[in-house]
């Protein structure tokens, strides 16, 4: 059973008002862009949606915008673009979600309350492009060694780091007595 | 017969009578000759170059002709650690405490550019070489190495036995592996590192491709 996405676009809208800030719908993929304060009730309302019923949390992942070309950077003018990625278990459908986080503070509330399975998915975030997500349990590096300094996936991080990776207890050889 | 097992070095074909012979050799020849004929590899196959090294182990290359068949994933129970595969700066106290967990006398090949060098991933997560850290013996070039050159690697460290040159294994273990703390670079203004919170017109362009 296919999900009419002209009907899901009507009552999302409806029970979001002015917090969805854009619709797309390019061949058949749905897309959403919401208010940075609103991706909570965002994801429940899909997640609670009658017919969608977004009941999985695919994947989660970021987009720096920082030198992107003109349009990849959002109106708005926020550098982050948080994008989430949802499964319809039952109704096969996929959806994603979008909320711009600005450079300072780059913050946004957690999703774990709504998806368990967004627990590792936003640390992963958070490792790699240092997108702080409010309320997360465990919000730690899960990639990065912990005393790693920095998000490597910025884009004005350098792609050979800042020497992180000599900075290691050597093997030194001593001299046989 | 039960003899003749013992005696250390091949007997001609015409003279296996079944009578017993016997020959002089020097005990640390015969050890070495063991040592080098019964090789345990540790393999620590963390990338592509690990599936070159599991065909070099199964039937087509067959790794068991030079002895080295029985690999061990136990550090304890081996003495040749075959490093395969890109070793992140996480993984590399791993692999020094592994390392440190092999008994003595321990051989190491490094195989393929990644763990001889970094290969072509010359980025912020990966240690370039891991030579760096602990000693190795016989480095292997190739993306992927061939089974054959690995099958090289392993007859060169038997010749290395066989001629009884042992690296200096003294190596400073006073830093724990596992007490990794990079330096805080990002806070080290005078370095002249760029900081982390540029703002999207306030960096020179130059920095986007470095
Ligand atoms: S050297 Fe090549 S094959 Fe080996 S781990 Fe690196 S990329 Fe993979």
């Amino acid at each position: 059973m296919a999900v009419d996405f002209k009907e899901l676009e009507k009552r999302i809208r409806e029970k979001l008002g002015a917090d969805v800030l854009d619709w797309t719908d390019f061949r058949g993929q749905a897309c959403l862009l919401v208010k940075r304060e609103a991706i909570v009730r965002t994801l429940l309302a899909l997640r609670e949606d009658a017919e969608g019923r977004f009941d999985m949390f695919t994947d989660l992942t970021c987009l720096d915008t920082l030198r992107a070309p003109d349009e990849l950077i959002p109106k708005s003018g926020e550098r982050f673009v948080v994008v989430y990625h949802l499964t319809g278990t039952e109704s096969k459908a996929r959806i994603r979600v979008k909320a711009c986080v600005p450079e300072e503070p780059p913050e946004i509330d957690t999703a774990t309350g709504v998806y368990l399975g967004a627990n590792w998915a936003e640390r992963e975030v958070f490792d790699m492009f240092g997108v702080v997500f409010k309320g997360h349990p465990d919000l730690r590096r899960i990639l990065m060694p912990e005393a790693y300094e920095g998000h490597p996936l910025r884009k004005d991080y350098p792609l050979k780091g800042r020497g992180e990776r000599d900075n290691f207890p050597k093997y030194t050889e001593i001299p046989e007595a | 017969m039960s003899e003749t097992a013992n005696q250390g070095a091949p007997l001609a074909q015409g003279d296996k009578s079944g009578s017993g012979g016997f020959i002089t050799t020097k005990i640390e020849e015969l050890v070495n000759w063991g040592r080098r004929n019964a090789l345990w590899p540790m393999p620590f196959g963390t990338a592509c170059c690990a599936i070159e090294m599991m065909a070099t182990l199964s039937s087509r290359y067959d790794l068991s002709r030079f002895g080295a068949e029985v690999i061990r994933f136990s550090p304890r129970q081996s003495d040749l650690m075959i490093v395969s595969g890109r070793i992140s700066i996480k993984m590399m106290p791993v692999l020094i405490e592994i390392y440190n967990q092999m008994p003595e006398p321990k051989w190491c090949i490094s195989m393929g550019a990644c763990a001889s060098s970094g290969g072509v991933f010359d980025t912020y997560t990966l240690v370039q070489g891991v030579d760096q850290f602990i000693p190795v013996d016989v480095y292997i070039p190739g993306c992927p190495p061939r089974p054959e050159s690995l099958i090289d690697a392993v007859m060169l460290i038997r010749d290395k036995i066989k001629r009884g040159e042992r690296q200096n294994r003294l190596y400073d273990r006073t830093k724990h592996p596992l007490d990794f703390q990079p330096v805080n670079l990002v806070s080290d203004a005078a370095s002249g590192a760029p900081t982390l919170t540029g703002t999207r017109h306030s960096l020179p362009n130059k920095d986007a491709t470095e």
